[in-house]
């Protein structure tokens, strides 16, 4: 039990997507104008990375090493696509927000990173548990860095008024903002982690 | 010509793929220590982007369309991509050596790079023709190989410099590039035609 509960954990803190190994740069900076769509984001490639894990700690006895990448690949653009359909019939207004972002889980690091990297290695159920840590933790991630844009950019989080519009800066909003938000961010997560440096 | 010469000035300074669509981060966060390293992986992926949009625009034209397949646009174009960087690889090495060389290293890095991916889906979706494509994905290419030649060039002075300890690597990069795309934001409502 404590093993399967250190596989989960490792995602969201030891090993963070986007904190630690700075993976998904891409979806990081593009998606988080808001929190809402932030976590959308999060939570499509979590989807992605639990089903691409799945299936391939299933098919990783019969794939030739060889053709193993391109293997995968499959594997993760047909979720993808399930994804993309799903996405557009049920959630048409976040779909035209995420916009070319949802195709693109496909070259997501992390997504393909996990399939080499774990659920290769390992059996159906710890790679459900590693899909699940790693995805909480990009969503995470995505939803802090989504809210505090939001927040400093237009003074709401998800939509909710904390302070009036015209005192925040919109900044925050545009793409510059991304770059220096996540910035902090991870330099924050580093001073955290590592609490004797000074 | 001015139609061309709008989606060139656009792709390159108004809507650039880095610092304003956020596309090809990955590489331009990883590889850009060293200026040497930069330009090579620019020119490499200007190089594999133009061939891949031409081949995956061909294919959604005269394969896809005709047979009702677009709902496989994602899975054929990451096939096509990374058979094409494959290829590339291949005949390189074999009829231009010195080039094979020069860009050998950064090839295998390029099948994950969204911005091929991104450009070959984004010239579908906005309707354009072969030769419209071809301009738009010569110049978006240019565009990432401008702003990750600065950025080295910053990164390059950055490592000499005193950094708190917290920011080094990639916070601080990430705060310059912050700042370069507000210089980028200077750019945004230029028009022509």
């Amino acid at each position: 039990m404590s093993r399967n509960l250190r596989i989960l954990l490792n995602g969201i803190i030891a090993e963070n997507p986007t904190f630690v190994l700075t993976l998904g740069m891409c979806p990081t900076l593009g998606t988080t104008g808001s929190a809402l769509t932030g976590m959308s984001m999060g939570l499509a490639t979590t989807g992605v990375l639990i089903c691409s894990n799945v299936v391939i700690s299933l098919i990783k006895n019969f794939v030739p090493s060889k053709v193993r990448i391109p293997a995968y690949i499959v594997v993760i653009a047909t979720f993808v696509t399930v994804l993309q359909f799903l996405m557009a019939a049920y959630v048409p207004a976040l779909n035209a927000l995420l916009g070319i972002f949802i195709p693109l889980i496909v070259v997501n690091c992390i997504v393909l990173g996990r399939a080499e990297a774990f659920a290769s290695r390992n059996g159906v159920f710890p790679s459900l548990l590693d899909g699940l840590g790693m995805g909480i933790g990009f969503t995470l991630a995505l939803t802090l860095l989504g809210a505090m844009r939001e927040f400093l950019g237009s003074g709401k989080i998800f939509g909710l008024e904390i302070y009036p519009e015209s005192y925040g800066s919109l900044l925050f909003v545009l793409a510059p903002g991304a770059f220096i938000a996540l910035g902090l961010l991870i330099a924050l997560f580093t001073k955290i982690r590592t609490p004797k440096a000074c | 010509m001015l139609e061309y010469i709008s989606i060139i000035v656009t792709a390159i300074f108004v809507n650039n793929i880095v610092f304003a669509q956020f596309l090809g981060i990955c590489p331009f966060i990883g590889v850009s220590r060293k200026l040497s390293s930069a330009v090579g992986m620019g020119a490499a992926v200007t190089f594999v982007m133009v061939i891949a949009t031409a081949v995956t625009w061909l294919l959604q034209t005269y394969v896809l369309n005709p047979m009702g397949l677009a709902f496989m646009q994602t899975i054929v174009f990451i096939l096509v991509i990374a058979a094409l960087v494959q290829m590339l690889e291949i005949i390189l090495k074999k009829v231009a050596p010195a080039l094979y060389s020069a860009l050998g290293v950064f090839l295998p890095l390029i099948t994950t790079n969204c911005a091929v991916l991104g450009v070959a889906i984004l010239v579908i979706q906005k309707n354009f023709d072969l030769g419209q494509s071809l301009v738009y994905a010569f110049a978006t290419a240019v565009g990432f190989t401008m702003a990750i030649g600065i950025f080295a060039g910053i990164r390059e002075q950055l490592a000499l410099s005193d950094v708190p300890r917290s920011m080094r690597g990639v916070p601080i990069a990430l705060i310059c590039a912050g700042l370069l795309a507000m210089a980028f934001m200077g750019f945004s409502g230029i028009k022509i035609g």
